[in-house]
């Protein structure tokens, strides 16, 4: 049954964002598919690879460091409290351990890898885009999506486990750090009763699984740098729909991933 | 190596030969209603410099874009030595572009690379089989080219409009390509520099023998370094001949236009 073109434009415009949101998804599915082509294809951008797990990895250390730091802190104290009412104090260590390696520190360095990088790619491709960087790249027989994007998105995928880990470890040393301000408590008893039971299955899934948050800052990033419109008003919006996306999508990753890691690690 | 790897017999042939590098075939290009290409068809050769001239608007920037593949064509095709930009295969656009030097109308250096970097890039990505000295070497070689040697360590930000324009020149060259697109390439710049890009764009043509493209606004630089003229108006050509041609002809848009600008 055709529909004419007088009913077809009001419902068009009434069901505008939403075939906006379609044509979205689409064009980010076509743009996976190419950057994973052009993955798997060599000539394989290594040096490129290696400059950006540098500016995504490295550089992001001391912010995620901060952070991880700050979670300890808050972490150590909050819990004292709750723990203290109910008698269950001696499972402080734990407590800190268990909830930085497991959850705070992926999602918070997902976060803030999201905020730093996420807005940093956007912009940085963006700006290449209106700029004609990116067609002048292409004029010369390179794939913009090999030599930006996927060097990009690989960098994220590794460098997010290694950041988390980062988080992780200054986020249980400033845990013990508060603890041991409050109560003094070895740094070797905090770290025998806080790793009391673990398994590596505890803490690998949470750790491996920012992989994928890795995947989804870099992809939607540099599809957003990509896809930039117009001057400087387009860089800004790619920098924020940067940012904005990926975080939402890192934190819709975690409810899923915490189920997944529950059914395949009980 | 791998750039002359990639070559194609139909590419030598015309290397060999005195077939058109580019041939344009009724390429149509609409964008929403607005039709800014309808059915443009054209030849270059190689040693020839055709100037696509026109009003802002009619398309002729869409037509380079369409030439280099970055654009498909609504209708018709763009053949640049034998490959067809809309149809061929990732790697037959890919070694056609590598025959192919384009300089943006903003010269859209990398802002992140050096001026040598931005000549090099080409290089480092396409010819491998160079050693790093002898890729520092041809980058000289091309900054010497285009006047601006001893600029190396420079970024793009702190060189002027008209030495962007030559640095994208020399990367467009760096490839030894037989096809050269020109987007405005004396747009925003002051007479003396316009002059000189027109000097160093014909010292090119003679020593390099490029089928050459430029699109441009000035009918002064399109004076001294075309062949051929294609004036457009509403995405057609209305006129395709020599200086002289133009200036004989009786149509008010085309006397129009050369007078305007002499």
């Amino acid at each position: 049954m055709s529909t004419t073109p007088a009913v077809a434009e009001p419902i068009r415009i009434r069901f505008n964002p939403i075939v906006a949101m379609l044509e979205w998804f689409g064009e980010l599915g076509i743009f996976v598919w190419q950057v994973l082509r052009a993955m798997v294809t060599p000539p394989f951008q290594v040096a490129e690879f290696v400059r950006q797990l540098d500016e995504i990895g490295a550089k992001s250390i001391p912010l995620v460091a901060l952070a991880g730091s700050a979670i300890g802190v808050v972490l150590a104290l909050e819990a004292r409290y709750s723990l203290v009412r109910f008698g269950a104090k001696a499972l402080l260590p734990s407590a800190i351990v268990f909830s930085v390696v497991t959850e705070m520190s992926p999602i918070v360095t997902g976060l803030v890898v999201s905020g730093r990088v996420g807005a940093g790619i956007g912009a940085e491709l963006a700006a290449m885009k209106v700029t004609e960087q990116i067609d002048a790249i292409e004029a010369s027989a390179v794939d913009p999506r090999k030599l930006l994007a996927a060097t990009r998105i690989l960098a994220c995928i590794v460098a997010l486990p290694l950041l988390t880990l980062a988080a992780s470890f200054c986020g249980v040393l400033m845990g013990w750090v508060a603890s041991t301000l409050v109560e003094p408590i070895s740094l070797q008893r905090f770290i025998e009763t806080g790793f009391r039971g673990a398994g590596f299955k505890d803490f690998l899934p949470p750790t491996f699984k920012t992989c994928v948050y890795g995947m989804i800052i870099g992809t939607v990033a540099c599809f957003q740098g990509m896809r930039a419109k117009g001057g400087a008003e387009g860089v800004g919006s790619s920098a924020t729909t940067s940012v904005v996306l990926s975080s939402l999508f890192v934190i819709l990753a975690d409810v899923i991933l915490v189920k997944v890691i529950l059914l395949l690690f009980p | 190596m791998q750039a002359i790897q990639d070559s194609t017999q139909a590419e030598k042939n015309i290397a060999e030969t005195n077939e058109p590098a580019i041939v344009i075939e009724d390429v149509t290009k609409s964008f929403g209603e607005q039709r800014v290409l309808d059915g443009v068809s054209f030849q270059v050769k190689r040693g020839e410099t055709v100037a696509v001239l026109g009003r802002s608007g009619t398309g002729k920037s869409v037509l380079l874009r369409i030439i280099v593949g970055l654009q498909p064509p609504d209708s018709g095709a763009a053949l640049i030595l034998g490959t067809n930009m809309a149809t061929a295969s990732s790697a037959d656009i890919a070694a056609a572009r590598k025959q192919m030097g384009f300089l943006f109308q903003h010269a859209a250096l990398y802002d992140s690379l050096t001026v040598a970097e931005n000549v090099g890039f080409p290089l480092t990505h396409h010819r491998q089989d160079l050693s790093e000295s002898q890729r520092r070497d041809r980058v000289t070689e091309l900054l010497h080219e285009v006047g601006l040697e001893g600029h190396d360590d420079k970024m793009p930000s702190d060189i002027s409009g008209g030495m962007q324009k030559r640095v994208g020149l020399a990367r467009a060259l760096a490839l030894d390509p037989v096809v050269l697109l020109l987007d405005e390439p004396t747009a925003g710049l002051d007479p003396i520099s316009s002059g000189e890009i027109d000097e160093l764009v014909l010292k090119l043509q003679k020593e390099h023998q490029l089928a050459s493209i430029v699109v441009t606004h000035d009918m002064i630089s399109a004076k001294t370094i075309a062949t051929r003229i294609a004036l457009m108006d509403k995405g057609k050509i209305v006129i395709e001949g020599s200086f002289d041609d133009l200036q004989k002809s009786d149509e008010r848009f085309v006397s129009q236009f050369i007078h305007r600008d002499l």
